[in-house]
């Protein structure tokens, strides 16, 4: 099999140019193996072999990022890499941002960018879920521990072969891929209990996930004069459901014209497979109350009903996903003026 | 307007409207058609108001 | 309790006009089968049909799977369902492994899933291993869906016992005995063993949303202790409930893969003190309730650690992390099991609730898993259904018969029971 060819990013100092006075240095490329390079490429020249390297000063990255960003990528088209390292970066924040950045283009050009950062670069969150970044100390004074880390990504990678980031010391992509195991779950869970009784060690499969907080929106000064909108995650869709809307793990959402409609009754039901739908489906304003703020806002309580009903199915859908709508719905509300929301969930 | 209000606090949701149950949150079946409607608009009624009142944390509107 | 499980290995299924099994090969009486299913005048038609490992087969959509058995000497069928009430885990069951009913039929609701005997469906679904009786149900009409999903219910469990009297007088393959004494007579036989329960979550909420113990629905109870005797001995039957994929069906609960474990485990490492039904209900109320009820319970049973098993997503996840906090609370340790929805490419949050407490949890899988289906040679049932499935969607259903769906469509994949070998790794 051939080698695979590699492409590394430096900076100005670990590329040789020098210290932070050269942080404006211009992006170059060398065909020749360069500081941190030169311990990669002893441990690798099995399977892979450094072409060259980009050196950039991390200001001028900071700087002048789209100039920089394209440089690498003219660089990649003209050498033709498999797999670009970028760093290590160890905690330097402006280094760790360039290599992501490095990392990024590879990954856009379909070469496997590999990297080497501590947990606490900021730099880590811009290209871990696509890149291969090993677990570093803090400074630069553990390159010895670092290289070898990264030069047994390049090889694996190199080789197609799986890494793992226990086995292989990266720092997770954030992938959970679903995969048959030899054990049973039943059995699994059995050993994971016994092992806690026994205060043995044992790992979860699932951490939990954590949330985030969101900052309160500012109260509505006066309701005369709202406009309210209705979302729903209940699955709630016209008759027919005009749009496909999925049963469960929803990859899309809907938007309907509700200003005709005094109630969704008879109209409206539910495509939603998470729960018992019989009684939504008798009246759907059970889970989307178009009746009741109808008379709240012929009474003038509320200004207007908004014209336009939101929908999507909550269950089995991916939070990513949900983000994602919620995030484009609020968007469309904002943009057409709408003060306050009334989300029902099931 | 949540039935799990534990989740709508978990996912970080500011201002929460306890609801009846899962598949009928802003109705119950069991009732009279006017006693639906009277809890129903009672419940309406205090979300919108809950809309207009000035939290700073994840508030209940019970 | 003591409960023996005669085994009769089923190796080969075939039609007939009696029932009857010889050398394992298991002879299906199809005019009688139909005639028992037929018993119901909600029905207007059955056909039968045969789906066995390694057949470029589909089965889509499945609403249940059944274990066919004869109860020797003993109310023969699911008591307080199909038959009288009668306590069950005492007594002697003849079990013909190996085989299994499947029901189709007209959809319900959303929660029918499918089943491949070949290729990548295959190892997917732990029913992709089983000598299948397809059972084709179609109801006469205008029925309501609560009696449409009834009626198609009480079919399949009157097929499972019509097959299930092959196994009578039918020689013995092998003997596994289930045998559990009281509390205090497994405390005094094994005082320093650790006392384990097992709670197992069932959904409550409504058609396509419910279990059975002896006939009685789950969601009317309060958290109850019971023999995990009973579960195996046919007192639980599904209600053809949740996501295909971690819906327990009545196979499922007939053959319990925590409660074998459990069991493999009794008089060595721990002392297995029972199981305990928690009901996850539609209201906040009723989940406080049922999740401090059942940490009651397993408190005042002395439990030491607990397994709980989840069924379904989205809101019962919540249950679970309650269940699980108060648990550890009272200093009882636990071990989860639930499956996660982390989205197509698994990036994605995989729970709806979180607790710090739930330090140990086995991922039965990813529900939103897509999994690629190539074209059957035959698909029994409707293939166009799949797209209503949940985890299917519209144009999921190429012209050329290939299938693209998520494990939520799956008999089976992700069963929060453990009763397959699915589960998530992090990369």
């Amino acid at each position: 099999m051939a080698k695979k060819r590699v492409i590394f990013y430096l900076n100005q100092f670990f590329g040789g140019i020098g210290g932070e006075d050269k942080a404006d240095y211009a992006p170059e490329y060398r065909e020749e193996v360069v500081g941190p390079g030169v311990g990669v490429a002893a441990a690798t020249a099995d399977n892979a072999e450094i072409i060259g390297t980009i050196i950039c000063g991390d200001n001028f990255f900071g700087q002048n990022e789209e100039e920089a960003k394209a440089f690498i990528a003219e660089t990649i088209k003209a050498n033709k890499p498999d797999i670009l390292v970028a760093g290590p970066a160890f905690n330097a924040g402006r280094y760790g941002f360039a290599c992501a950045g490095a990392c990024q283009v590879a990954h856009e050009l379909g070469v496997i960018p590999v990297s080497g950062m501590y947990v606490e670069n900021p730099g880590l969150e811009h290209c871990r879920s696509f890149s291969w970044v090993a677990e570093t100390a803090d400074a630069a004074a553990k390159m010895r521990k670092a290289l070898p880390i990264m030069a047994n990504l390049v090889n694996k990678l190199a080789l197609g072969e799986e890494v793992t980031p226990e086995g292989d010391k990266y720092h997770a992509q954030g992938r959970r891929e679903c995969i048959l195991v030899d054990e049973l779950g039943s059995t699994r869970a059995v050993n994971m209990l016994l092992a806690r009784l026994n205060d043995e060690p044992f790992e979860t499969e699932l951490p939990m996930p954590t949330f985030d907080e969101v900052e309160p929106a500012a109260a509505i000064k006066d309701l005369s004069k709202a406009t309210i909108a209705l979302v729903t995650t209940g699955g709630v869709v016209p008759n027919g459901n005009p749009d496909r809307l999925q049963s469960a793990s929803a990859q899309q959402w809907n938007k309907y014209d509700i200003s005709a409609l005094d109630e969704l009754k008879g109209e409206y039901f539910t495509v939603h497979g998470g729960f018992d739908p019989v009684y939504c489906n008798e009246k759907a304003d059970r889970v989307v109350p178009l009746d009741i703020l109808r008379e709240l806002e012929k009474e003038g309580k509320i200004g207007k009903v908004h014209e336009i009903f939101y929908t999507t199915t909550g269950t089995g859908t991916a939070v990513a996903n949900s983000e994602k709508f919620g995030i484009e719905i609020g968007k469309e509300l904002a943009d057409a003026g709408v003060d306050g929301v009334l989300l029902t969930s099931t | 307007m949540a039935t799990i209000t534990t989740i709508s606090q978990s996912v970080g949701a500011n201002r929460i409207v306890p609801t009846v149950a899962i598949p009928y949150p802003v109705g119950n079946p069991t009732l009279s058609a006017e006693d639906e409607h009277a809890m129903r608009r009672e419940m309406v009624e205090r979300a919108v108001n809950g809309l207009a009142t000035e939290i700073t944390e994840s508030t209940q509107f019970e | 309790m003591r409960l023996e499980q005669n085994l009769i290995h089923v190796k080969d299924v075939v039609a007939g006009d009696a029932m009857g099994i010889e050398n394992g090969v298991l002879t299906v009486d199809i005019e009688g089968l139909k005639q028992c299913v037929l018993e119901d005048d909600k029905i207007k038609s059955v056909e039968i049909d045969f789906a066995k490992p390694g057949d470029r087969t589909r089965i889509v959509p499945v609403k249940d799977v059944i274990e066919p058995r004869y109860r020797v000497d003993r109310q023969n069928g699911f008591p307080g369902v199909t038959t009288k009430y009668e306590e069950c885990g005492n007594g002697v069951t003849n079990i013909l492994k190996g085989a299994a009913i499947v029901t189709i039929g007209d959809m319900v609701g959303f929660q029918e899933g499918v089943i491949d005997m070949w290729g990548e469906g295959a190892g997917w679904t732990p029913f992709s291993k089983t000598l299948n009786i397809v059972v084709d149900i179609t109801p006469v009409d205008g029925l309501d869906p609560h009696t449409h999903e009834r009626v198609v219910r009480l079919a399949g469990l009157r097929a499972s016992t019509f097959v299930g009297m092959a196994a009578k007088d039918a020689a013995i393959d092998e003997t596994n005995v289930y045998e559990i004494g009281t509390m205090a007579e497994e405390v005094a036989k094994y005082p320093d063993l650790p006392k384990v329960a097992y709670v197992e979550m069932t959904i409550s909420q409504g058609l396509l949303h419910d279990g059975f113990l002896y006939g009685v629905d789950l969601k009317e109870i309060v958290p109850t202790w019971f023999h995990p005797n009973e579960e195996i001995d046919n007192a639980v039957i599904s209600g053809n409930c949740v996501a295909a994929c971690d819906k327990i069906t009545t196979y499922q609960h007939q053959n319990n893969a925590l409660i074998h474990d459990l069991y493999a485990q009794h008089g060595k490492t721990i002392n297995y003190i029972g199981n305990i039904f928690s009901p996850e209900l539609t209201t906040l109320d009723g989940k406080f309730r049922n999740c401090d009820y059942t940490a009651k319970l397993c408190h005042q049973l002395g439990a030491d650690g607990v397994i709980v098993s989840e069924e379904g997503y989205g809101n019962p996840d919540s249950d679970l992390v309650m269940i699980c906090k108060r648990l550890e609370k009272r200093g009882i340790k636990t071990a989860l099991v639930t499956d996660e929805c982390s989205g197509w490419d698994g990036t994605s949050q995989p729970l709806t609730d979180t607790a710090a407490e739930a330090v140990a949890v086995v991922s039965s899988g990813n529900v939103s898993k897509v999994i690629e289906l190539e074209p059957a040679d035959k698909v029994i049932g409707n293939l166009k259904s799949a797209q209503t499935l949940a985890g299917g969607w519209d144009g999921c259903v190429a012209e050329d018969g290939s299938v693209k769906v998520e494990l939520n469509a799956v008999i089976g994949a992700t069963s929060e029971i453990g009763f397959h070998n699915a589960s998530v790794k992090l990369y």
